[in-house]
């Protein structure tokens, strides 16, 4: 297992935002020997610790906060362009780089992104909402304070809903909740570049004023895997309404975790932050991580300390004295007179939100009969792609899947496992999204109607595919009628085969005859072996014990 | 740890200058000290965690005994009944919030931007490495400990 790293951040006074890399102790020590898997979650959602008998156990408690950058043309105070990857200094205003006379002028667009998140987190809207200043002294805050709320921000009090799978080989799935306690908005910081050999930052304002989106989750996980899975689904969240792309790659999506201890019964311990995670399965680890290095510290007499916690004081925050509260309306209080463009109606956007998530896996497993794990897995793959190639909201894999449903007879129960077993493999093995994939629906649609259709086998349909793979153009039936894969359907000659082997397999009868079911497979292997792959093995195993019954 | 109460300024994150000389007390308010609580002293913590945030050496009792008096005077805001009132944040705060559109409207201003930088490199600002610690004098905390 490679070398973990849990970050934690220093702050002293919310100065120092600098991360230190605590790096993991080598791999086989420490908590976290190999081979070991993460301390799984007991049902009520606890963690028993592993090793010392009798001892209590612990609770650990995790919380999350997350950044999500704002989809938008412009900057949130500004109209400085939002660019991944620009030359340095290139997307920065006056106001940006504070310099003295500049305002704020709020983006309208960030504001919408923030109200479709509330509404789709099930959050209450604040329909007004303060904005403040928060003061800290660092090289890529020009300003020497950054513009949040603090006070009253845009949304809080919702939840999100995720699933999470019991086990590792995703056929039972659990549905849990996680509190959001508040989203605001804020402005982003510029970058730091540290160049310790000539002991200086350089800095890159890009970045600076960037619309962020900070989203608070309550303490209500217990362990990494947890957490991850929370993260997933809101970047699924994210990435259908739009209001940000989230990739985490690209600083689209940071997120912190806030993890903690206790015995049950006792007050929550000290909690500890883990920073600076740039994948979701870095983040699982990360939060277990911590999780068994608190359980030792605290079992073998230590304390945690927190060494963040100056950082969040109540002190350095004031009121933005050159922004006015930010007013929503809805239905009821729409004003009659004001002019369209400075109007932001919170009804007309909850009207206007796209199918969650989990309202599409609902319908999918509705409409088509198919299990909600291989929903989930349609759904989850296709995030994997957007990020993957930051062009969110692509037709995708849910959507080939229709597309195939559509067009041929078969059940979608059995299109659904050509889709995640056959098709999926082929795109991951040679890394390709749906819209890359040299088989469309059309295709694979006629190849499962030969199917169904009982003219060539499954086997012999798992050689087409892979014939249909190369991209030839060639259509199923003329690759099964070139390969010769057509089932034979003239039954005599099935027969007359079938009694060759049995005549063959004097020892094998015999164990069939004693009672041995299995070895008929044996029998029916060879048969299919003699017609290579032409025969219908239902169809085979039928003559096969007429047969031997005789 | 003691509780105390701050003055207005120290909210706002924002200490008051060091300047010689003593305002004269009381000068609009006929001279009258103000009500409230009795005068506490700042704990150590509260006034190290202002000195990392402001980054401000209070330095000495001097430097400490003037922000007790900036306390003290800022506290004088208590003889006002405010109770019932809501603070006011700004000036604006009746005006309507303007919302701007979503357009690229600045940027593309790197040459104007660097010119006004003492030191660049490559069109990045350079600064100084992380932040500049403040060199704690020896003694300070065992003065602050000391004085009740």
């Amino acid at each position: 297992m490679a070398a973990v790293l849990a970050m934690v951040a220093r702050g002293c006074g919310g100065v120092w935002r600098r991360l230190r890399q605590r790096c993991a102790v080598r791999p086989g020590s420490g908590p976290f020997p190999r081979g070991e898997r993460a301390v799984a979650c007991n049902a009520r959602g606890g963690m028993m610790s592993a090793g010392k008998s009798g001892l209590t156990p612990w609770i650990p408690v995790v919380g999350l906060e997350i950044h999500a950058q704002i989809s938008s043309n412009s900057k949130l105070f500004s109209g400085s362009q939002v660019q991944f990857a620009a030359p340095p200094n290139s997307l920065v205003s006056f106001f940006d780089a504070s310099l003295p006379g500049t305002l704020p002028v709020l983006n309208r667009r960030c504001v919408e992104a923030a109200v479709m998140t509330g509404l789709a987190l099930n959050c209450h809207i604040n329909k007004k909402s303060l904005f403040d200043r928060k003061h800290y002294f660092y090289a890529d805050l020009p300003a020497g304070y950054q513009i949040t709320q603090q006070r009253v921000p845009i949304a809080v009090n919702g939840s999100l809903s995720y699933s999470l799978c019991i086990d590792n080989k995703m056929s039972q799935m659990v549905t849990k909740t996680v509190r959001i306690k508040q989203i605001q908005l804020e402005q982003d910081s510029g970058k730091s570049l540290h160049d310790d050999a000539r002991s200086q930052t350089l800095v890159d304002l890009n970045r600076a004023g960037v619309g962020l989106m900070e989203l608070v989750m309550e303490p209500d996980m217990c362990c990494g895997e947890e957490a991850a899975a929370a993260v997933r689904e809101l970047q699924l969240i994210l990435q259908t309404l739009g209001s940000s792309q989230a990739v985490m790659a690209e600083g689209q999506l940071r997120v912190d975790a806030n993890v903690s201890v206790h015995h049950p019964g006792e007050p929550y311990g000290v909690r500890t932050e883990v920073k600076n995670i740039n994948s979701i399965r870095f983040l699982a680890k990360a939060v277990d991580y911590e999780i068994q290095r608190q359980i030792e510290e605290l079992g073998n007499g230590g304390t945690i300390s927190n060494e963040t916690r100056a950082f969040d004081s109540k002190l350095g925050f004031m009121p933005e004295p050159n922004l006015p509260p930010l007013i929503l309306y809805d239905a009821k209080s729409l004003p009659a007179n004001m002019n369209h463009q400075q109007v932001i109606n919170i009804d007309w956007i909850r009207e206007r939100l796209p199918d969650l998530p989990s309202v599409k896996r609902e319908k999918l497993v509705e409409q088509y009969g198919i299990l909600p794990e291989h929903s989930f897995t349609l759904l989850v793959w296709q995030q994997d792609q957007n990020c993957n190639s930051r062009h969110s909201n692509e037709d995708g894999l849910p959507e080939f899947f229709e597309n195939v449903v559509k067009q041929t007879q078969m059940k979608p129960k059995k299109v659904i496992g050509w889709i995640l077993n056959d098709l999926l493999s082929y795109l991951k093995q040679h890394s390709l999204t749906v819209k890359e994939s040299p088989v469309s629906s059309f295709l694979l649609a006629d190849l499962l109607n030969l199917l169904e259709k009982k003219e060539i086998s499954s086997t012999a349909a798992k050689q087409v595919l892979a014939e249909l793979w190369k991209g030839k153009g060639k259509t199923p039936l003329e690759t099964v009628k070139e390969q010769k894969l057509e089932l034979l359907q003239d039954q005599k000659e099935l027969e007359q085969i079938c009694q060759a082997v049995i005549d063959g397999q004097e020892n094998e009868v015999m164990a069939i005859k004693a009672g041995n079911q299995k070895v008929l497979n044996k029998l029916i292997g060879l048969v299919q072996k003699k017609t290579q792959g032409r025969s219908n093995p239902v169809l085979v195993k039928q003559l096969l014990e007429k047969k031997l019954s005789e | 740890m003691r509780v105390l109460s701050l003055g207005r300024w120290l909210r706002a994150g924002r200490v008051p200058p060091r300047e010689p000389a003593s305002r004269p007390s009381g000068h609009r308010h006929s001279g009258h000290r103000p009500q409230g609580p009795p005068q506490q002293k700042v704990s150590v913590e509260v006034l190290e965690h202002l000195e990392h945030l402001a980054l401000v050496d209070f330095r000495d009792s001097e430097g400490v005994e003037r922000l007790q008096k900036a306390i003290q005077f800022a506290d004088q805001l208590h003889e006002v009944n405010t109770d019932g009132v809501e603070p006011m944040d700004s000036v604006l705060e009746d005006r309507c919030l303007y919302l701007r559109e979503d357009d690229v409207t600045e940027g593309n201003c790197t040459k104007e931007l660097l010119e006004n930088a003492r030191e660049t490199v490559e069109e990045y600002f350079v600064a100084p490495p992380g932040n500049i610690p403040l060199v704690k004098l020896e003694g300070q905390k065992t003065f602050l400990q000391g004085s009740k």
